[in-house]
């Protein structure tokens, strides 16, 4: 009955054309991961074993494993959590729950936004001109994590903020009316309904601190240390920094053993990555409301 | 919560809200309001920090000519050190410019196709795909260029040397294109749906109401997400440090190798006393570094409002 005309046909073909162009562009975006992954396995994959996991460097670190570097990864990112956490939470309630739509809060999320847009190499002189020399914390666990976790403030800050406000405001108005002040209704209605949310950003933010290495270089990562740190005031290796070394600074290192450091480092952040993502999925999909 | 039945409660309490609730209420205000200053706190911080180790430098041997226009970054030569820094601004303008090449096109594509064409199953696996692109560490970035593409750019361009801008451009573009795809896609999202189905009621067809509507309206939202990975790019030290040859050099094809402002921080702050003139002049870096990307987050900020407004 209808018969698709010479421009019908045109057009269609002209989308197809749009559609393969925009298909192609996205997957030769993905397809450099897809390879870099399969590279890393391949060549770092033989690499590891549990020794490789829990021994130490030997032979100036040529060989042996990487035990203080991912000891040192958990010192640095769990000071780090313990720091940025707590600020972090209570500035998205203040943004989400308190704040008026003035110029302070405008400044605060212009803040925000450039505290994310900071090079870390400057977030790095930060923390030696402030954490290492002004207070005198040394090239320590202390200063390199508190740098970690300025830096890393913008990514518990934004999730937080935004589980938080995916609270329907019915919640608090029923609670308001039966008379709760404004910190029973957060602490009874709104955080119990955002709290996996924010578990969310926080998972997101460790894979974030575990894989940076600018901001820890001079304010308390070291290159090579054969013990492992007792207190917040030592240093430390970890796994960052020491791929950055042995795949520059150190000669006469077989090729195979900073893939393996690369995989290991690669994995914990993906592995880190992945179980945010699915997470916020399932969250998403279990929204009551 | 108080628990007295209403009984119990003489008039003056009735009429005074000062119980311990409302202390704590009054307590936990504070509070988060110190935590959401602190964002503002924390960036006057930086400012001040590497402000004061680098204003030594600033007010003595600091010669602006000098600095913008002479290629000569030799702050450990022990007759005349010069800090001429326009090798490394070049460095890491042309690492970015090749990166933005790559990443731009590349991007705004994925984000069309994710956000105008994709559907359902397949969207949503782009887009995580796209979220584990932005999570490789640039050290691990740094890694590849150095292990992977430094081979291969030998190979098949046949050049001695593979990491050069070529290598740092690529490798940066990979690293910056998620943001920009993310924000792009975000803002194409943000056009109302009104607009595209008025444009298909006219008859148009799927890619003229992409080009001619949907395009036109998220104008804004591609250019602060250009602006971003730009950001990004002028930022990136781990990779670029590893993958650009770090080298001084006014580099004039993309086989040279260079080297970055933020590289040469990270390369050289270990060996400098605290206080030396060296030192300085690497806060002095830092202090140009965070201008110029603070000066580019408040432009991209300022495009997106100017959406808003709209």
């Amino acid at each position: 009955m209808f018969e698709a005309s010479d421009l019908n046909i045109h057009n269609q073909r002209a989308e197809k054309l749009w559609r393969l162009l925009f298909l192609m562009m996205t997957l030769l975006l993905i397809l450099p991961v897809l390879i870099i992954l399969g590279v890393l396995i391949h060549k770092g994959g033989p690499m590891i074993s549990i020794d490789f996991l829990f021994t130490e460097p030997k032979d100036g670190m040529t060989a042996g494993g990487i035990f203080p570097a991912l000891v040192g990864t958990v010192w640095l990112v769990a000071v780090a959590l313990l720091a940025s956490v707590p600020v972090g939470v209570a500035a998205a309630l203040y943004l989400s729950e308190y704040a008026p739509d003035n110029w302070l809060t405008r400044a605060i999320n212009l803040a925000i936004i450039n505290l994310a847009g900071v090079p870390s190499i400057v977030h790095a002189l930060f923390g030696v001109g402030a954490f290492v020399l002004f207070f005198r914390f040394g090239t320590s666990i202390l200063a390199a994590s508190l740098t970690l976790a300025v830096m890393t403030l913008p990514v518990v800050i934004v999730a937080t903020r935004e589980s938080l406000q995916a609270v329907p405001q019915a919640f608090r108005e029923a609670c308001w009316n039966m008379g709760a002040t404004r910190w029973q209704t957060i602490r009874k209605v709104v955080l119990p309904n955002s709290v996996s949310g924010i578990l969310t950003g926080i998972i997101l933010e460790v894979s974030r601190t575990a894989g940076e290495t600018a901001p820890i270089m001079f304010t308390g990562a070291a290159f090579f240390l054969p013990f492992l740190p007792q207190s917040v005031f030592d240093q430390t290796m970890a796994m960052s920094l020491h791929l950055f070394v042995i795949s520059t600074q150190v000669p006469g290192v077989p090729e195979a053993l900073p893939f393996g450091v690369a995989l290991v480092l690669i994995t914990m952040v993906l592995v880190m990555n992945a179980v945010s993502i699915a997470f916020r999925m399932v969250l998403r999909s279990k929204k009551k409301w | 919560m108080s628990r007295v039945t209403p009984a119990s409660i003489p008039d003056t309490q009735v009429m005074d809200r000062r119980n311990l609730d409302w202390y704590v209420d009054k307590a936990v205000q504070v509070l988060v309001f110190v935590g959401g200053v602190s964002a503002i706190l924390f960036i006057i911080g930086i400012f001040v920090f590497i402000t004061k180790e680098g204003f030594g430098f600033l007010t003595t041997t600091f010669d602006a000519q000098e600095f913008f226009t002479s290629p000569r970054w030799r702050p450990t030569s022990e007759h005349n050190p010069t800090y001429g820094a326009l090798a490394l601004i070049v460095g890491t303008a042309s690492v970015t410019g090749l990166a933005m090449l790559v990443a731009v096109p590349f991007s705004l594509g994925a984000a069309i196709y994710i956000g105008e064409f994709a559907t359902g199953k397949t969207r949503e696996a782009l887009k995580v795909l796209v979220e584990l692109l932005a999570a490789i560490p640039s050290v691990v970035w740094g890694f590849i260029g150095l292990s992977m593409m430094n081979p291969l750019i030998i190979k098949l361009f046949n050049v001695p040397v593979g990491l050069n801008v070529l290598n740092a451009g690529v490798i940066l573009g990979l690293m910056a294109a998620p943001i920009m795809t993310t924000i792009a896609e975000d803002s194409l999202k943000a056009v109302p749906d009104g607009y595209r189905e008025a444009a298909e009621a006219l008859g148009a067809t799927r890619w003229q109401v992409i080009f001619k509507v949907v395009l036109p309206a998220a104008k804004n939202g591609l250019v602060a997400a250009v602006l971003l990975g730009v950001g990004r790019g002028f930022g990136e030290t781990m990779a670029v440090l590893m993958a650009s040859g770090h080298s001084i050099n006014l580099p004039t094809s993309i086989f040279d190798s260079v080297r970055a402002l933020t590289a040469t921080i990270a390369a050289e702050l270990g060996e400098t006393a605290v206080g030396s003139d060296h030192y300085r002049a690497l806060f002095t870096l830092g202090i140009f570094l965070f201008l110029i990307t603070f000066l580019i987050n408040l432009t991209a900020d300022l495009v997106v409002r100017g959406i808003r407004k709209k």
